[in-house]
């Protein structure tokens, strides 16, 4: 069976940085095995601007982010096997994987990186009632369509979820010909970035109507008209309230989930909040040795993040190659969170094992205004910060010092907490 | 005096914005919270410009290419944003093509040449 120290699962902006750290790391062998005929990830896609402004002060078009770091991944040597396929992760660190030249093949690793990304929710998950005809996409298919294969998905448009993708797929359908009737959202507010929301939606004149949600889908062989209607409290559609719009097409914009399909096989244990992996302050899942970071661990809304994060997991990675596993001297301590926090990453953090400074992203339930972020260890506050507004829609993090925390000698709890200012 | 309403796009608390104009010059800028929003606002109502993106055909790529990624190598007035796209419709570039190479230069009078943002062998 071949060999290699780090074994990176995904070639997108999660996998790049995480080789790119391992290498720097002091790490050689390292493999990065994607599935598509190119590096870069959804990326590639990604043609709008506006990527990269944390990295590099600059606003680069996705595939010239991608490229940035496949450079660097090139520049080190790293070798990456792409159009192969990975079937299974087991346990012990063995990848499973396939491609046309080599057919099946298994590889043992000291260390693996997830890097899978996420995929779209899709029709079949939303339950939306109706008949099934064609013309019916999620936002990231049809900007496949017309940004990589050239082709329009449609003429005549509504989308349901007001999502970053479905914003930006509505402002280039428009770009390129389309009709765009209507934004529906579900949620009192966007799940989308505000800059979205004026430069894609106000722009055009294209209305977003919040609390509202596809009611019926009609057409036989294709979507001739979709009916929206707005929704209560409870995200019931009200009766009355119903909308007809003749279209041909409807796409679905209704948010991200982790694809943990290998992580689950190889019994990574996942968080429901988030279903990525849970991991501790390293990065690491419940198995030692396997990393996770990206969109496969938590959906991101900035790339910068997603490589900042990546980067993390690559550098831990070649450490535990290089010392192996230390022993647990404890299990962490557990990051406990209250005030309308949805989750952290990580979920536990040992003082002995983080970095100097550490970040630990989140996310809130509902948009809050006027709050404070603090961060209690032991009880005692010992960090805040202001936040003049916080939305479902925009990460959150905090910084964690090693030497603070390592203060309290037997670190017990850590808590965060959103309050009132 | 006129009035213009505007959205902040700062940050997530998109202030409401109002500019109150006479003629192209701007006499206040109001709802808005922080410094950022004031300078937005001035921005937008005198002088709106965007970076214009899109994709154009590919013929000859060695890895099966369809389309190359391009975008205006600056701002572009936002005016002019559907001009610059009707003229990338029909434009056809041959591969190879590298990060920067100009697909249309000065695209619709703006001054703003047209530049491949995606690498196609």
């Amino acid at each position: 069976m071949e060999q290699y120290n780090v074994v990176i699962i995904g070639g997108g902006p999660a996998g790049l940085a995480a080789a790119k750290a391992a290498y720097d790391e002091g790490e050689r062998s390292i493999l990065i095995l994607e599935r598509d005929s190119l590096l870069g990830g959804i990326l590639n896609q990604c043609i709008h601007n506006g990527f990269g402004l944390h990295t590099f002060k600059e606003e680069l078009t996705g595939p010239e982010y991608a490229k940035r770091f496949e450079d660097e991944v090139r520049a080190r040597g790293i070798e990456c096997r792409l159009n192969t396929m990975v079937m299974d992760l087991s346990s012990d660190k063995t990848v499973t994987a396939m491609n046309r030249t080599d057919g099946m093949f298994q590889i043992r690793a000291k260390a693996v990186v997830l890097a899978m990304g996420c995929r779209e929710r899709s029709r079949g998950a939303l339950n939306i009632p109706g008949y099934r005809p064609a013309g019916i996409y999620s936002a990231g298919t049809a900007q496949r369509l017309v940004n990589i294969e050239g082709y329009m998905p449609g003429r005549k448009v509504v989308i349901l979820g007001s999502g970053d993708i479905g914003l930006i797929m509505a402002r280039r359908m428009t770009l390129e010909g389309a009709e765009v009737q209507v934004v529906a959202e579900l949620m009192p507010y966007s799940g989308g970035l505000k800059r979205n929301i004026v430069q894609c939606l106000d722009d055009y004149g294209i209305p977003l109507k919040l609390s509202h949600t596809v009611v019926d889908i009609e057409g036989k062989e294709r979507v001739t008209g979709v009916t929206i209607a707005e929704v209560d409290s409870k995200n019931k559609p009200i009766p009355g309230t119903e909308e007809h719009y003749d279209c041909d097409t409807l796409l679905l914009s209704c948010g991200l989930i982790p694809e943990n399909e290998l992580s689950r096989g190889a019994g990574v244990e996942i968080s429901p909040v988030t279903n990525g992996p849970k991991v501790n302050e390293r990065l690491e899942t419940s198995i030692p040795g396997v990393f996770a970071a990206g969109n496969v661990l938590h959906v991101h809304d900035l790339v910068d993040y997603v490589s900042e994060e990546a980067a993390d997991a690559g550098r831990n990675a070649a450490a535990y190659v290089r010392e192996g596993n230390a022993p647990e001297t404890e299990n962490g301590t557990a990051v406990t969170f209250e005030g309308g926090i949805r989750y952290t990453v990580p979920s536990t953090v040992d003082t002995e094992k983080m970095k100097d400074l550490m970040t630990v992203r989140f996310r809130v339930g509902s948009v809050m205004k006027d709050r404070i972020v603090k961060v209690y260890a032991n009880g005692e506050e010992i960090f805040k910060k202001k936040r003049r507004i916080m939305a479902p829609g925009e990460m959150e993090e905090v910084l964690l010092r090693k030497t603070e925390l390592q203060k309290f000698g037997g670190l017990k709890t850590l808590k965060i907490k959103v309050e009132e200012a | 005096m006129e009035e213009r309403n505007l959205i902040c796009i700062g940050c997530p608390m998109g202030c409401p914005l109002t500019v109150t104009m006479e003629g192209t010059e701007v006499k206040s800028v109001t709802g808005n919270t922080c410094p950022r929003g004031d300078i937005y606002a001035r921005k937008e109502v005198t002088n709106p410009t965007r970076i214009v993106t899109s994709s154009v055909l590919v013929t000859g790529s060695r890895t099966g290419a369809k389309t190359v990624s391009v975008k205006t190598a600056s701002d572009v007035p936002k005016g002019k944003i559907f001009e610059v796209v009707r003229a990338l419709k029909g434009v056809t570039v041959e591969a190879p093509v590298k990060i920067g190479d100009v697909v249309v230069s000065n695209i619709s009078g703006t001054g703003v040449d047209v530049i491949a943002t995606k690498e196609v062998e």
